[in-house]
């Protein structure tokens, strides 16, 4: 298949980006790694009239750490921070950019393109609920911060509007004994997700759980946090009885369609059984390191 | 447009519409025809070509106007002075291919794969080529020649051609 | 003095010859043919499954810069050219929709342009409008003849025909009178063969008039003939070439109404038209596979003796009948459904139907239905052994056709040629350690833990075949070689079939060094050019070794024994007094007293005495028996319990197609066939909905598994050599695909047994696994 024609602005720095952007509005759309938007493109699902291409924007492709946050730039490639030395404290991220697509495709896909474009079943916004990360917006009138469960909106649609630009997406630096972890099941390597969980979970002296995160994907519009699960986790030790209520609330809450990937009652379970695996593996990895 | 792209060493100057994807440019207004689609959903990798030396890019999901001023090595840029690349060598040696026509895409991303993990275990090399189909070979033979292309270029490097 | 150390070239892991191209991106595959002035052509499809075509508006179209013309069904109508036989003669095929849309994606309407991109923009700028029908999607709904899907058809019913073969009231009287009867429902899904080249073609009328067409295609002499039947065009005036095929499987045999599009375009346009069709339009418009729902019964005695099978089939073919069956065997080789198996007496019957899906059958690597017989018959078993809780293996040892019975006459009607069931399978055992497997079951299943055990050991049919009984379109199914041999001992072979990765460059070069003493390396391979390569009915259905193979044997002995006549000149003996021994001529009787075969092909052109000069010899082999290659296949499965996933820890083939060529190759289609048979058992199907829209249409839905999904393939070898074949070989593409689908099953339901699973339909999803579990 052959995308339509458009017209291109290839931006070298973010400046113009912006600029093309407030100049075309809604008839613009940013290509950064492409790797969702081109395939839409070939289907003519996606008929853009200006591409703005952000590929070069060389000022876009930091990945840093500072003022308590792992700051990854429009730019950075799912393989470059898949291969940061950077990620070896965060596990959940760590996990996660391991099955994002193909390997492959994690060369040119990125990580801010995939929080735009918000696919239902997308690992990043998954992960980054789970992590309390933040997404830096900038337009005409200015840059704002947007706390993940904000910037999510619905399937495909976030809160960044016509001329503007995601810049950067915010991870919080783990604390000490913190540990996450992301579990995918999918078909095959590539497919999007029958069902994801991402956890992060930090724990005091006294091993009881000070905080957590977990989140699910593939199960509704958009990647859900599961409050219910959080609450439950919070002030507790995390027994197998406790992990287990916790899942539970995971497989309350997703409210999945049935498709080739599985029916209502299996992906209601699956979001039960892969938040339970992952927070015992978040939790071996917390004894592993305190061992 | 008019883009300029270093595809194997040599500078490609072409006029293009935006919307031409890479593979087809390179496939049809730089004639190499070694690069392959088999696919419209960026599943199969039988477009995949090297991106600036050791980026792996699955050809038809990238706009040729993307790469302008990039270089590309294509499966045509492996052989050097016509004496086979190893990876080459490896895939004839363990029956690594039946049909050929995943062949090249597979061999790019093993390119770029053994840049970066030049000792993969069996386990990596499976993991690195799961964006890559193959219909006839079953992966097995594959991973065979992946093993002895890593050995041979362990043992002594492929010389680069080192750009002008 | 002979070396006798020396390997033959039949049976050398010989490096393949074509390989050189194919890793350098060098291969000439359909879509790197650009002819000069070349135009593109793309197709409009309908949305809809089923539609009445009220207008086609391509005004539109025709504005887009670079589009040159239109056509739709009406103007093929009007040129006689509206509707295509299919292979198999029992059905016709609209090239383009005639009136209705039968099928969503079906063909509507051909765009040619100048650019790939401007056929594109034309075909999506191409107006249509539908009144959509009531879409029919069940083969059992359409028995009904609630709604008439093809009402160009002489009898107004959906009802395609009824095939049957073997002893229908003995069978019933037996499996009444049985101990034991087991009676199953199995569908065997529709897939797709989904090789990673899409299909396609470039057609252009040159200079003379000549109709020069490059097309993916498995059977080009057959192209050619159905080409000049169809079109009217003469049959020396059409030259088909098939270039390199990026794999074929049994997709690329059909005529597609794109072909016939592209040469309709170049023969009005004057310019050459290149087709080539995206990964969508092959998923949702070409051959696809299998789609047959199997009534399977067995009966037995206590001990587990099988006394009678009967299978009932209901297959579904989509809007039109084009599955590429030989004429009279509609129902392909489904008469294989007896299996490794005695049975005294069987019947199988299949009733085919109409519905509003896309036209096929045949196709993936099937041996034209082999794969849906061989699946019924070793589920079957597996369903009998349980119900009379008797080992899977030892019940089918004990029913296996004995070394002692070949020939064996099955009951319907199929002369196995040769065989050694348990001489395959007791290897197969050996080397799992069978023992020690079910010594660990014992143990998890005490646990509560999923663990199975899945035997095959299938029989199947291939190399069609003997002309009294096979014909496609009416030519029989012979196949053919030339070979000729320069004067320095190198040559060529030329032959009827033609490669998509099946290595015959190689292969039948072996064939022909160790028939004539010649090194392999310096005999030309050429298949696929009607102009040059001798007739033949093409490569699917395993058939190329036991046709074209034997033919080239036949050629070269042809050629052995005029060399014979030469060698007698040089050797100055009388052509009696010369024998072919340790691959030389030799006077008998005198020791030492030897030529090569080379040192004859330099005499047939400078030296030949009274004989006629050169060395080359054609034979047009008809085969005459198929050839029954058979395996032993067993698969180990670890279910997860709380996510359905099946993990298969260790699959071992152990297959027999007689004598081996190059083991290198046949352990390589081995490693390939089990793959596209894991998938199948676990993750493809081509699925309609309730509405009749295709939901598996690329392949982010149309799974093919990666590198990680596959399993690690263990390969072994038994050799029984087929008694009628020049080499003993018997094919061996296909097995793997025929074998392993039930191994797969086998074994997941034989760990699911404890939950009392008896059946599961393929594909085997998670969620399909998990439901059996939890029984939800």
């Amino acid at each position: 298949m052959l995308p339509a024609g458009f017209e291109y602005v290839r931006a070298a720095t973010p400046e113009e980006a912006l600029a093309a952007l407030a100049a075309h509005g809604s008839d613009a759309r940013v290509l950064a790694g492409g790797q969702s938007l081109i395939p839409a493109m070939r289907f003519r699902l996606a008929q853009p009239a200006v591409l703005v291409d952000i590929g070069g924007v060389g000022a876009l492709a930091y990945l840093r750490e500072d003022g308590g946050f792992l700051h990854v730039g429009a730019m950075v490639r799912d393989a470059t921070l898949e291969r940061s030395p950077l990620l070896a404290k965060y596990s959940l991220l760590a996990d996660c950019s391991s099955v994002v697509a193909d390997p492959v495709v994690r060369h040119m896909g990125t990580i801010v393109g995939s929080l735009c474009h918000n696919d239902p079943a997308g690992d990043w916004a998954t992960a980054a609920l789970a992590s309390r990360a933040q997404v830096v917006v900038r337009g005409a009138s200015g840059e704002r911060t947007v706390d993940i469960d904000e910037f999510i909106v619905d399937a495909f649609t976030t809160a960044v509007q016509d001329g503007e630009m995601a810049i950067e997406a915010k991870f919080p630096i783990p604390g000490p004994r913190t540990a996450g972890a992301y579990e995918k099941l999918e078909r095959k390597v590539g497919d999007f997700a029958t069902a994801c969980a991402a956890v992060a979970v930090s724990l005091g002296d006294d091993g009881v759980c000070t905080s957590a995160g977990v989140a699910i994907g593939a199960v509704g519009t958009t990647a859900l946090r599961v409050a219910k699960a959080e609450a439950t986790l919070v002030g507790q030790r995390l027994t197998d009885d406790v992990i287990a209520s916790a899942a539970a609330e995971a497989s309350a809450l997703a409210d999945p369609v049935g498709d080739l990937r599985g029916s209502v009652a299996y992906k209601k379970d699956m979001a039960r059984v892969l938040v339970a695996r992952a927070l015992h593996r978040a939790l071996a990895r917390l004894e592993g390191a305190r061992a | 447009m008019k883009i300029s792209v270093t595809v194997n060493g040599q500078v490609y100057e072409r006029d293009v519409e935006p919307r031409t994807l890479l593979a087809y440019f390179l496939r049809e207004d730089c004639g190499l025809t070694g690069t392959h689609v088999g696919c419209d959903s960026s599943s199969c990798g039988c477009c995949v070509v090297a991106l600036d030396g050791d980026v792996p890019v699955k050809s038809c999901t990238m706009f040729a106007v993307s790469a302008d001023g990039h270089e590309v090595t294509t499966v045509e840029g492996l052989a050097k002075g016509g004496v086979l690349h190893p990876i080459q060598q490896a895939f004839w040696d363990q029956h690594g291919l039946q049909c050929g026509y995943c062949t090249p895409g597979m061999m790019m991303t093993i390119y770029t794969m053994l840049q970066q993990y030049p000792h993969p275990s069996e386990q990596q090399i499976r993991e690195f080529l799961s964006g890559n189909l193959c219909r006839c070979t079953g992966y097995q033979n594959i991973v065979k020649a992946v093993q002895q292309a890593a050995e041979t270029l362990a043992a002594s490097p492929a010389q680069e051609e080192v750009p002008a | 003095m002979s070396d006798t150390a020396v390997q033959r070239p039949i049976g050398a892991s010989m490096k393949r010859k074509e390989d050189p191209r194919f890793i350098q991106g060098k291969g000439n595959y359909i879509d790197d043919v650009f002819l000069p002035g070349m135009l593109h052509m793309a197709i409009v499809h309908s949305p809809y499954p089923h539609a009445t075509i009220r207008n086609i508006d391509a005004s539109e179209a025709l504005k887009i810069p670079g589009v040159k013309a239109v056509i739709t069904g009406a103007d093929l109508v009007a040129a006689g050219l509206g509707w295509l036989p299919t292979f198999h003669g029992f059905d016709k095929q609209m090239v383009l929709a005639v009136g209705t849309a039968m099928f969503q994606y079906q063909e509507v309407a051909a765009v040619y342009a100048e650019t790939r991109a401007a056929a594109a923009d034309g075909a999506e700028a191409v107006q249509v409008e539908y009144e959509p029908l009531h879409a029919v999607t069940s083969p059992f709904e359409s028995a009904k003849d609630e709604t008439l899907l093809r009402p160009d058809r002489e009898q107004k019913t959906n009802h395609i025909y009824h095939w049957e073969v073997g002893e229908k009231d003995a069978t019933e009287r037996a499996l009444a009178a049985s101990d034991t009867v087991v009676k199953e429902r199995m569908w065997f899904q529709r897939c797709h063969p989904a090789p990673l080249e899409p299909c396609g073609c470039v057609a252009h009328f040159d200079a003379m008039g000549r109709l020069q067409f490059h097309v993916t295609s498995q059977a080009p002499h057959v192209y050619r003939t159905a080409l000049a039947l169809v079109t009217g065009i003469p049959e020396d005036k059409i030259h088909v070439m098939a270039p390199d095929i990026g794999g074929g499987f049994g997709n690329k045999v059909p005529v597609y109404p794109g072909y016939v599009c592209a040469i309709v375009g170049a023969l009005k346009l004057g310019r050459p038209v290149k087709w080539i069709e995206t990964r969508t339009e092959n998923l949702t418009t070409t051959g696809f596979a299998r789609d047959y729902h199997m009534d399977v019964e067995i009966g037995a005695t206590k001990d587990g003796t099988v006394t009678a099978l009967k299978v009932s089939t209901t297959a579904d073919h989509g809007a039109f009948d084009a599955a590429a069956d030989p004429t009279k065997y509609p129902s392909g080789m489904m008469g294989i459904v007896t299996g490794s198996y005695t049975f005294p007496v069987a019947f199988a019957q299949t009733d085919a139907y109409f519905t509003n899906k896309a036209p096929g059958g045949i196709a993936y690597r099937c041996s034209f239905r082999v794969t849906e017989a061989s699946f019924a018959i070793e589920r079957g078993m597996d369903i009998l052994a349980d119900e009379l809780g008797i080992d899977p293996a030892e019940l089918r040892s004990k029913n296996f056709v004995r070394k002692e019975q070949f020939p064996y006459n099955s009951a319907l009607g199929f002369t196995y040629d040769s065989g050694d069931y348990q001489k395959t399978l007791d290897l197969a055992l050996e080397n799992i350690g069978y023992k020690q497997l079910l010594a660990e079951q014992a143990e998890k299943r005490a646990r509560g833990e999923l663990m199975g055990i899945g035997i095959s050991t299938f029989t199947e049919v291939v190399g069609a075949g003997p002309g009294k009984h096979f014909d496609i379109l009416g030519i029989k199914m012979f196949d053919s070689a030339e070979i000729r041999i320069h004067p320095t001992g190198a040559g060529f072979v030329r032959a009827g079939t033609k490669s998509q990765g099946q290595g015959h460059e190689t292969t039948w070069a072996q064939i022909v060094g160790d028939e004539l003493g010649l090194d392999p390396q310096n005999i030309m391979v050429e298949e696929g050019d009607t102009d040059t390569a001798p007739y033949g009915l093409g490569t699917y259905a395993s058939r190329s070794t036991p046709t074209a193979g034997a033919a080239i044997s036949m050629a070269a002995r042809r050629i052995r024994e005029k060399a014979r006549k030469i060698a007698a000149h040089l050797l100055e003996v009388s052509p009696d007094d010369v024998e072919w021994q340790d691959q030389v001529f030799a006077a008998k009787g005198v020791p030492g007293k030897t030529v090569t075969m080379k040192d004859v092909a330099f005499a047939a052109y400078t030296n030949p005495g009274d004989n006629e000069p050169g060395l080359e010899a054609t034979y047009y082999y008809d085969p005459p028996n198929m050839t029954f290659p058979h395996g032993a296949y067993i698969a180990v499965v670890d279910i997860d319990r709380d996510t359905g996933s099946v993990a298969v820890r260790t699959f071992l083939a152990v297959d027999d197609c007689g004598t081996i060529i190059n083991p290198m190759i046949v352990e390589g289609q081995i490693h390939g066939g089990l793959t596209e048979g894991f998938a199948i058992a676990f993750m493809q199907e081509i699925q309609y909905d309730a509405d009749g829209n295709n939901l598996n249409t690329n392949f982010t839905d149309y799974l093919v598994p990666t590198s990680l999904e596959t399993p690690h393939w263990d390969t072994d070898k038994t050799v029984t050599p087929s008694p009628h074949h020049p080499i003993g070989a018997k094919g061996v593409g296909e097995s793997p695909n025929v074998g392993s689908p039930a191994a797969f099953v086998n074994a997941v339901v034989d760990a699911l047994s404890p939950l009392g699973v008896r059946h599961i339909d393929m594909p085997l999803t998670r969620d399909k696994v998990w439901r059996a579990i939890h029984g939800t």
